[in-house]
This record gives C-alpha cells, structure tokens and sequence, in this order.
C-alpha cells in the first residue's frame, strides 16, 4: 500500500484476494510495481509534491491559453467524446441490475458516515429476518474483515470487500462479489458501503435503493453538509434515536434539513440497540422483496399479441 | 480520494476509444466537470497525472471546463443559478431545487495521433 499519496487503485481485495482488474487479457499494464515489491503491485510509481504541488509537467503543459485546441502541424487531429466519465461504472451498474430483476433479487446499498450504526443495524435486520427470506451481505471498509465476521455469526452469508484506501465501493466490485456469493433467487441482498457521506453517492452499484444512515450523535446539519448523499438516497435512518433523551440533538429539524435536500426522502426513526423503528423498516424490506419477486413474475408470463 | 477513480475511469474511456479511433498518443484531454459535482479540480490534475502514467496519455494536458451550477424551482419554475443544493429559490423560499446543470462529469474531447 502507497502510505505516501493516499491511492487506492490496485488494493482492492474481495474475501482477502485481489480484485481482477476489469482488462482484456493480452492488454499492457499501464502501471509499474513499486521498487519494493509491495504487497499487490501497487500499481505505479511516483513522485510525491503534494495535492497542490506542481508534478510530473501538467502544470507545464496546462500553460497554454484555454481554447487553443487547434489541431497543430503535426498529425493530431480532434476526437469528439461526450462520455460520461463514469460511464463505465453505470454500465457494469446496469449489468448487475439486470441480474437483480432477473433473479428477484431485493439490493439496497447502505450509506452513512463511520460509526452511524451500519453493521450494528444489518446484524438486528438479519436476526430479525431470519428463517424468512435468503439474505446476503456484501460489507465494504477499507481495512478488516471484522464487520463481515459480524455478519456472519448473525447467520447470514458475507463477503468483505477491502478498498485499501478507496473510500467507496464500486459497481465492478460488487458484481465480482455477487458471483463470489452465489446469489439466490428471491433473496435479500444488503450491501454495506465504506463509511463515508461523499464519494459513494457518485456511484451506482445497482441496487433498488440508496439507504442513508444518519444517527442522533451526529450534527443535525449533516444533510445540509453532504448534501448529494441526501439526494440520492431514496430512505433515511435516522438511528440511535434510543439516545434522545440524553442529548440535545434536534430530530424534528435533521429531517426538515434532509427534505430541503430531498423533499421525497423517507424518514424512519429507528433504534438499533432498543429495536424501535425495526418493524417499520422490517416492512419497508418485506414490500421491496415482493415487489422484486412480483415484477420477475409479471416479466415472465408469456406476452399477449395483439395483431 | 474519488478523483483517484474518476481519472481510472478517463483513462478507461480514452482506452476504449483508442481502438475504435485507432490512434496512438493522447496530448490534450478536455473534461467538464461541474460545479455541484463534488470534485476538486486540484486533486483531480494530481490523480489524472498519476494514473495516465505509462499510458498512451502520459504526459497529456488535462483541460477542465466548470460549468456552473444550475437549477429549478418545482413551486414556481423559475431557473437560477445555484451555488449549493440546500439553497432555496430567491423568489418563492422553496426548497425543493430539480438541479438542472452544474452536477456533469463528462469527457469531452481528445486531442490524438
Ligand atoms: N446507543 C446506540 N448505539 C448504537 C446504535 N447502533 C449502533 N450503535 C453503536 O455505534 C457504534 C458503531 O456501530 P457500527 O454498527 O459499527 O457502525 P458502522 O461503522 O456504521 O458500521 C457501536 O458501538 C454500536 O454499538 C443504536 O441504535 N443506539
Ligand atoms: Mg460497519
Ligand atoms: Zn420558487
């Protein structure tokens, strides 16, 4: 791991192994290993100058006028793009999603801050849930494979996924994940993401809905402080509402905020620990679960023509 | 550090179409980046130059556009520009802003040979 520059790439393990980079076999590696030999290739090397730093000439090379884009006497020519940078992860999305509605599959993609109460509230879930319905967890952290340990005694199949220093998770990872964990039909899959309120609201993973977890030991500000995270999120959890009484957090006003962001965001407030909340959420699970499965049903009844 | 795989995803995408377009060396990278999309422009030129290493874009210039950010009041359908997403609308005082530009991420020209 690069300790210097904070980068991620090429850390990723799935289950303690290395992820498979998404390339074609016969393609060049465009990286080198780092002089040492660290562990799993770190993939470049570099100079470190710090974030606002001058490195490697792109400050050179970025003098030029803006608009001077000109093709020059050399060969170079202009090629039009207009893709989406993450295009990518949308379609490696898309492929999971497909697999999701085709399996029945009910995936929700867990979001929060670290220490709101994620894997706490996964664990009661699957407790709870047990005996119902097939569940799996996808758990996503930068380092340990605690929190999948976690899951597992509750009595739910898990797979950790390490980002190294990555600070979310990706739609790549979590279809190699999938595969890993052999899905069933008609199942519940829970994807815990890395804790963090930035980064993974940019990116999709397939799931049905974003989960946002926001606890009362927080600021209420929160929504209005990371406010993309709120917007993509289709519930909220507001948790540890068992610790009300002893603090002067504002309940009524971290929900007005979270609206403004989102006015269409639902709200329950929940108690990991005390288990209020749980049967509202445990429903708002169950309804999502027959909708996947209804729709797989509705998918595959023969189609009427009309001539 | 989601610049780090913002910049993995340029280069995947100036992969791509490199074979389709058949070139060579990338000199010139144009991104439009806006504003309401949660990424700094510093740390992006960092991670662009670390991961286009040995790559047929090392040494290529990263360009960005930042478009502005823009939205729409759902009350009173005015358009404004807007800063940030818990703004409210300067005429109504809803709160309930549709973003309609400014939150893009997109590639959008490549100077190659
Ligand atoms: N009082 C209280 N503590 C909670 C609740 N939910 C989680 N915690 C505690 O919060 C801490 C972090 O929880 P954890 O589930 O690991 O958070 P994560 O990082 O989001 O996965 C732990 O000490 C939990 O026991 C709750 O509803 N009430
Ligand atoms: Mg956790
Ligand atoms: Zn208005």
């Amino acid at each position: 791991m690069c300790t210097t520059c904070g980068c991620g790439i090429g850390q990723t393990l799935i289950a303690g192994h290395a992820l498979k980079q998404p390339r074609k076999p016969g393609e060049v590696m465009r990286y080198r290993v780092h002089e040492d030999g660290a562990a799993l290739a770190h993939p470049h090397t570099h100079q470190h100058n710090g974030l606002n730093g001058v490195f490697n000439g792109a400050l050179d090379f970025g003098t030029g006028a803006a608009g001077t884009h000109a093709p020059g006497i050399s060969q170079s020519r202009m090629i039009k793009i207009e893709r989406d940078i993450l295009s990518k992860n949308n379609d490696y999305a898309a492929e999971n999603r497909d697999t999701f509605s085709t399996h029945g599959i009910f995936a929700l993609n867990l979001v929060s801050s670290p220490g709101s109460g994620k894997t706490t509230l996964l664990v009661k879930t699957i407790a709870a849930l047990h005996g119902t319905l097939p569940i799996a967890v996808i758990e996503g952290d930068q380092q340990t494979d605690n929190d999948a340990a976690r899951i597992r005694a509750a009595g739910a199949p898990a797979l950790q996924i390490n980002t190294g220093k990555g600070c979310h998770l990706d739609a790549y990872m979590v279809g190699q994940a999938m595969q890993q964990l052999h899905l069933q039909n008609h199942s519940l899959l829970l994807i815990e993401n890395v804790g963090n309120l930035v980064c993974p609201a940019s990116f999709d993973l397939g799931e049905a809905h974003k989960v946002v977890i926001l606890s009362v030991t927080e600021g209420e500000d929160k929504p209005l402080k990371y406010p993309d995270m709120f917007r993509v999120a289709d519930l909220m959890l507001l948790n540890k509402c068992d610790l009300l009484p002893y603090l002067e957090f504002d309940a009524e006003l971290a929900v007005d905020y979270a609206r403004r962001i989102n006015p269409k965001l639902k709200v329950i407030r929940i108690s990991a620990t005390s288990g209020e909340g749980m049967t509202e959420w445990l429903d708002w699970i169950a309804e999502g679960c027959r909708n996947a499965v209804t729709a797989v049903k509705r998918s595959a009844e023969p189609k009427i023509l009309l001539e | 550090m989601h610049e780090m795989s913002l910049a993995e995803n340029v280069l995947q995408i100036i992969e791509d179409t490199a074979h389709k377009q058949g070139y060579t060396r990338v000199k010139t990278v144009w991104l439009e980046i806006g504003q309401l999309a949660c990424v700094e422009q510093a740390s992006m030129r960092f991670c662009f130059d670390l991961v286009m290493r040995d790559s047929i874009a090392h040494e290529a210039r990263l360009e960005i556009t930042d478009t502005a950010g823009q939205g729409r009041c759902a009350q009173c359908s005015i358009e404004m520009p807007i800063a940030a997403l818990y703004e409210a609308c300067p005429k109504c005082g809803s709160y309930e802003i549709q973003v309609t530009g400014g939150d893009e991420m997109r590639v959008k020209e490549l100077e190659v040979e």
